[in-house]
């Protein structure tokens, strides 16, 4: 027997009421009910990083969730992290320094610094690399993400 | 692939969950953190008709300290919380220096204690904690509830002593003792892949006449047999003895030789894994004296 279950969330600051299936995962939700695909699908077992998006305001799998589990939370995803005419200064960072070629991990990369920045402004290389394990790159060998990390951290104008 | 269709509960009380638990028994699987769960059931490894979803119950989510200097700690407390908390760090500083090696943050915002302890992972951290810690875990079912104790808990990979009518709810870590120094060593090839041996240390010191001697000695280790094992031969090396670096190497090479129970597969042999326990024991020996030490 598959239910249907009515579900409110919040995504971006926008309330979404929708009737899910309960094994529709989040990152499913994400993308095709709400036409999200910022978010992205990488592994599907909870390693690579690309489907992270903020529940609540920290950082989870949205692979190893179901929307279900969502009802009455707030999401927010890189959609909500700033416009192009307006970055977020960490996505500034990324583009100065280079972070991204394909971009395919970029969003769970940002994703995944926000509230760290917010949480521990001044790191060192080796807490930084610690912090962003959970997340992989095919592409850039991780040294300029690292860059752009300290750059935000100056960028946001966070005191030592 | 995507999960196959389960029938999906979200009880708001622990009397509600254990009367889902009761109904369905082996059909349903509860859903905690879902961080090991989730992955099984994208590949259909794991294919529930049902699941009991226990991130609607308050009543457990909690840290507690308890009458006798220990903590009462709800079975649904996301590790990310344990790892921020003071309580925590002041009580249960074992558990604290566990938490980064555990996963990801990303895992650790929803993975649970009492989850980790119930999927009871061979190559999880907090299994080998608990073990390490002396703790007991509340069980309840619809007919009351019993203790057990974490090192009796653990009877096989992911199997427990917990029956399919009854729900983990509570972990309760125990002071502790005077003179005692803890240590958490893991080694990994990237950070947060898993273990290919860990080990949680604590060790108590006694003051006698003749200098300070080693109480108790508690030495679990992770992925190095089916379950927690706790090294009861290196103990029994290290009790009455001074802790010295030749104590601590024979304890080292008694938790290899004896305690352990490897198994080989793609990322180390049995015999790799008997090395690092012996290396990791000795660390953790060593670096748990001196803090008992101070």
């Amino acid at each position: 027997m598959t239910n249907q279950f009515p579900i409110t969330v919040t995504v971006n600051g926008v309330r979404y009421e929708r009737t899910v299936e309960p094994r529709l995962l989040l990152v499913d939700f994400i993308r095709h009910e709400l036409s999200l695909t910022g978010t992205h699908v990488g592994c599907e077992h909870g390693v690579c990083g690309t489907c992270t998006v903020l529940f609540d305001g920290q950082p989870v799998r949205s692979c190893l969730m179901f929307a279900v589990q969502a009802n009455g939370h707030e999401i927010r995803t890189v959609e909500g992290l700033g416009t192009m005419d307006k970055l977020h200064p960490l996505q500034e960072a990324f583009r100065e320094t280079h972070a991204l070629q394909c971009g395919f991990c970029t969003p769970g990369f940002l994703m995944t610094l926000v509230p760290f920045l917010e949480e521990n402004p001044k790191l060192s290389e080796g807490e930084i690399r610690q912090a962003l394990a959970g997340n992989l790159c095919r592409c850039t060998g991780y040294q300029h993400i690292i860059d752009a990390v300290k750059l935000a951290s100056d960028k946001m104008g966070v005191k030592p | 692939m995507k999960p196959a269709p389960f029938d999906y509960y979200a009880p708001t009380s622990v009397e509600q969950a254990l009367d889902h638990v009761a109904q369905l028994g082996y059909d349903a699987k509860i859903l905690a953190g879902g961080q090991s769960l989730i992955p099984t059931m994208n590949f259909r490894l794991a294919q529930p008709s049902a699941l009991i979803d226990l991130n609607n119950i308050p009543e457990l989510f909690y840290i507690r300290p308890s009458d006798d200097g220990g903590l009462l700690i709800g079975a649904m407390t996301r590790q990310s919380t344990l790892e921020r908390d003071p309580l925590i760090a002041e009580r249960a500083p074992l558990v604290r220096a566990a938490m980064p090696y555990i996963a990801h943050p990303q895992i650790r915002t929803r993975g649970t204690f009492g989850g980790s302890i119930a999927h009871a992972d061979p190559s999880a951290e907090l299994p080998a904690v608990t073990v390490a810690l002396g703790a007991r875990y509340r069980v309840r079912n619809k007919a009351g509830e019993r203790w057990i104790a974490a090192e009796e808990f653990f009877v096989s990979l992911f199997t427990t002593l917990l029956q399919p009518d009854e729900l983990l709810v509570e972990i309760a870590l125990p002071p502790m003792p005077p003179r005692s120094g803890w240590s958490f060593q893991e080694v990994a090839r990237q950070s947060g892949a898993y273990g290919l041996v860990g080990v949680a240390a604590r060790v108590t010191l006694d003051d006698t006449p003749s200098g300070r001697r080693c109480r108790q000695a508690r030495v679990a280790f992770l992925s190095a047999g089916e379950r927690p094992m706790l090294a009861q031969h290196a103990a029994k090396t290290l009790i009455g003895q001074a802790p010295t670096a030749e104590a601590i190497r024979a304890a080292a090479e008694a938790a290899a030789k004896d305690d352990v129970d490897p198994s080989s597969d793609i990322h180390a042999s049995a015999d790799y894994r008997r090395h690092l326990v012996k290396v990791l024991a000795a660390r953790a020996l060593t670096e748990a004296f001196q803090r008992a030490n101070i």
